[in-house]
């Protein structure tokens, strides 16, 4: 896949073949569900809902059958993970798990690791956290200093702290990566992934309240946290390429631009049928940016299905999409005489008040707007 | 065929359409300003018949695979009416009427009348239309056609020289003329099959300047990523620094969407028959909101990559002589042909509000939105 290069890939009609049942039980499922409530989108966590996925074979659809996966292709997962965002589902348990963690696991894990963790993921009983950054690493990833050392009877004696880890109160456990080498060697080397057990004694983990209130993210302390070989994912040493493929996973998908929808539909409901022509044009041209993004992810997917590692292209999709969520807010400010409001008001004032608040948080999480054009620059053979 | 097509094209384009031509077809004596030697080699290649039926004398060819070929026209800044030749040919033979295998245009919005078989009115904005032998155009509510019961758009195709030729020139220097007819009879008369809209010209147009547009952004891009690296202030190529390497990005990210939103229309655009079995409509019907997403987002793009490029490439990009401006100048003329981004903004976002907030989605994934009527008049 070139810089220049994103080609148009319409969803196979096997896979389309997904939508109807899943928009069918949805419809039903979330029929109490407020426009508050459908706007927490991919942060909202209910674990008995991720369970009835699981049940109805929507979670692990790419991974394989022995590990209690679907193997319908990414296509059909695409179909399925757009409907559930769209329609503003509690998906926030086994997101990660789903996304990024089970396909990390498949590719990269032992035998025993996939047997151990890979059927909980597909039955959504098995949730997970990412554990990249920590305090004094944020954009600077290769700067981590959680450290795993090597004790003499061979096991990884872990010290150190991650943060904005987003559910790990709530989550099973957490990829993290860590420090296993030396720093003196070059910079992208000597880090590893772990799987580690959040119940784990030498594993605290803390909430941490963000502006509106809610309490998504944490921090998460290992203090003399024991693991074992049989804990870390890959090879020692292989943490960041392993990182950087998990990533394209992180950065391509639709909740990169679908996670604001609801504000979308609560702004065409309060402007109502006829528009004026500066409502039509706006909501026009939100509609023309969404219907391309969704193209540009679609076509980051088949990359990634055929073994590609389109880092670049996945970053223009974050980029975009959060440029376009982030603009929401702003129109819905400018095209509606409707104030935000955190408590009373209407459904259209509270989900603007709410994503007017998470907005600012679009840009940062799963990489900053400038980190990510960095890695596009990388890609034009800039850097 | 996309990547045969698109090699074919590329290496035609980038042997023969040369600085020197782009500036005598700007520039020179004005029977120099169209380009025969290059349309005959245009010509000789087939790609304007292609998307015409085999029986009308074209090469049944689908528009996801000649999206390539509308991209280079653009890419290689063709100084010809190429894409609309093949959507004028496709549109000829999808009525029944044999494929022009010469020099043909056509006109996105006029206000022509039909009756007793004479054209009367005048087409806007016809690209070369002062160059061109013949033009096709859609006449709307012709009462009386044979085959047709009621009033319904027909296809017309004009003797362009039978018309009074306002000659004009959009920003890139390329002539976009109004054409002016007066009771003059049209070579030909067609009623557009059933599902095919009045403003069919004005869709299609719309398409293929989305894909010209991503053409042009691919090299701006290339041209400004290439300068960024050569050019050395302070001390160190200017692309070493971070706010241009942003700036690119952002240009690299435009490049990208304006490419498959146009992509996506091509591929889901069809004027033949091939009706969508699960919606029962016919492909050209379901393409308007690929299209519209297109024209859209190719028009925003234009903007961005436009002001990118110059701010990278500073005063030499300004000049003349720089190959820079033959793209910028059809970025911003394209972006207003055939509909500009408040054009197809407006009756998108109609569509959008008058569907409801929970038609949006289901619109969005099949890609199926019924647009309100033009306000434009369709020609």
């Amino acid at each position: 896949m070139s810089a220049t290069e994103f080609r148009h890939h319409r969803i196979p009609p096997e896979a389309e073949a997904q939508r109807a049942p899943v928009r069918e039980f949805l419809a039903e499922a979330l029929r109490q569900r407020t426009p508050l409530q459908r706007a927490e989108s991919w942060m909202g966590f209910d674990a008995d809902f991720s369970r009835e996925l699981g049940r109805r074979g929507w979670l692990g659809m790419a991974l394989p059958k022995p590990y209690g996966g679907h193997e319908a292709g990414a296509f059909a997962r695409y179909v399925v993970i757009e409907e559930l965002l769209a329609a503003g589902a509690p998906v926030g348990a086994h997101w990660i798990a789903d996304r990024q963690s089970g396909p990390l696991i498949l590719r990269y894990g032992t035998d025993a690791q996939r047997a151990k963790y890979l059927p909980g993921i597909c039955s959504g009983e098995c949730f997970f956290s990412i554990g990249m950054s920590e305090p004094g690493s944020g954009s600077d990833l290769a700067s981590i200093r959680t450290r795993a050392v090597r004790q003499s009877d061979g096991t990884w004696l872990i010290n150190g702290q991650k943060v904005w880890t987003t559910h790990a109160q709530r989550n099973h456990f957490m990829i993290a990566l860590i420090r296993t080498g030396d720093k003196e060697q070059a910079r992208h080397a000597g880090m590893s992934q772990f799987i580690i057990d959040l119940k784990a004694p030498g594993v605290t983990v803390r909430p941490i309240r963000d502006m509106s209130g809610a309490e998504h993210f944490n921090e998460v302390f290992f203090d003399n946290l024991v693991l074992t070989d049989a804990d870390m994912v890959g090879a020692e040493g292989q943490g960041w390429e392993q990182v950087t493929a998990e990533l394209a996973f992180e950065r391509s998908g639709p909740e990169r631009f679908l996670s604001s929808i609801a504000l979308l539909h609560t702004m065409i409901d309060v402007i109502g049928r006829a528009p004026d022509a500066l409502q039509a044009r706006e909501i026009g041209r939100l509609t023309a940016r969404l219907f391309t993004l969704r193209q540009m992810s679609l076509a980051v997917t088949a990359e990634l299905a055929a073994g590609g590692n389109p880092s670049w292209a996945a970053s223009c999709v974050k980029d975009m999409g959060t440029g376009f969520e982030q603009e929401l807010p702003e129109l819905a400010q400018a095209l509606l005489e409707v104030a935000p409001s955190v408590a009373g008001g209407s459904a259209h004032a509270q989900v603007l008040a709410a994503l007017m608040q998470a907005a600012p948080s679009f840009s940062l999480r799963g990489g900053t707007r400038e980190i990510l054009r960095g890695i596009i620059a990388r890609g034009l053979g800039l850097r | 065929m996309r990547d045969e097509f698109e090699s074919a094209i590329s290496r035609l384009l980038a042997e023969q359409v040369t600085p020197e031509l782009l500036r005598e077809c700007e520039l020179g004596a004005a029977e120099k300003r169209w380009p025969a030697a290059l349309w005959a080699a245009v010509q000789a290649s087939g790609f304007h018949l292609a998307a015409a039926p085999e029986a009308q004398g074209g090469a049944g060819a689908s528009w996801a695979d000649l999206f390539a070929v509308v991209r280079a026209a653009g890419r290689f800044n063709l100084p010809l009416p190429l894409p609309e030749a093949l959507l004028a040919n496709a549109l000829l033979g999808h009525c029944g009427l044999a494929a022009i295998d010469a020099p043909i245009s056509l006109a996105g919005a006029g206000e022509l009348r039909l009756a007793d078989g004479r054209v009367s009115g005048v087409l806007f904005d016809v690209p070369w239309g002062r160059e061109v032998p013949q033009v096709v155009a859609v006449v709307s509510g012709v009462a009386g056609v044979a085959g047709a019961a009621g009033a319904r758009p027909c296809l017309v195709l004009l003797n362009a020289r039978s018309a009074q030729c306002e000659p004009k020139l959009n920003v890139a220097g390329e002539p976009r003329d109004d054409l002016r007819f007066d009771g003059v009879t049209p070579l030909a008369v067609a009623p557009l099959p059933a599902g095919t809209p009045a403003d069919v010209l004005l869709l299609g147009g719309a398409m293929l300047r989305g894909a010209q547009i991503a053409g042009a952004m691919q090299a701006v891009l290339e041209q400004t990523t290439r300068y960024a690296t050569e050019r050395v202030q302070f001390g160190k190529p200017i692309g070493n620094f971070q706010s241009i390497q942003h700036a690119i990005a952002v240009l690299a990210e435009h490049c990208g969407a304006a490419s498959v939103a146009a992509e996506c229309a091509f591929a889901e655009f069809a004027l033949a028959d091939t009706t969508d079995a699960n919606a029962g409509r016919t492909a050209l019907a379901t393409a308007t909101l690929p299209i519209a997403a297109a024209k859209i987002c190719s028009a925003e793009a234009a903007s961005v990559a436009a002001q990118v490029a110059h701010a990278v490439h500073g005063a030499i990009g300004f000049t003349h002589e720089h190959a820079l401006q033959q793209s910028t100048r059809r970025l911003w003329s394209w972006r207003s042909e055939f509909g500009n981004l408040t054009h197809w903004s407006q009756r998108l976002g109609q569509a959008v509000c008058a569907g409801g907030s929970a038609a949006l989605w289901p619109s969005l994934t099949a890609g199926q939105i019924a647009l309100p009527a033009s306000q434009q008049q369709s020609s």
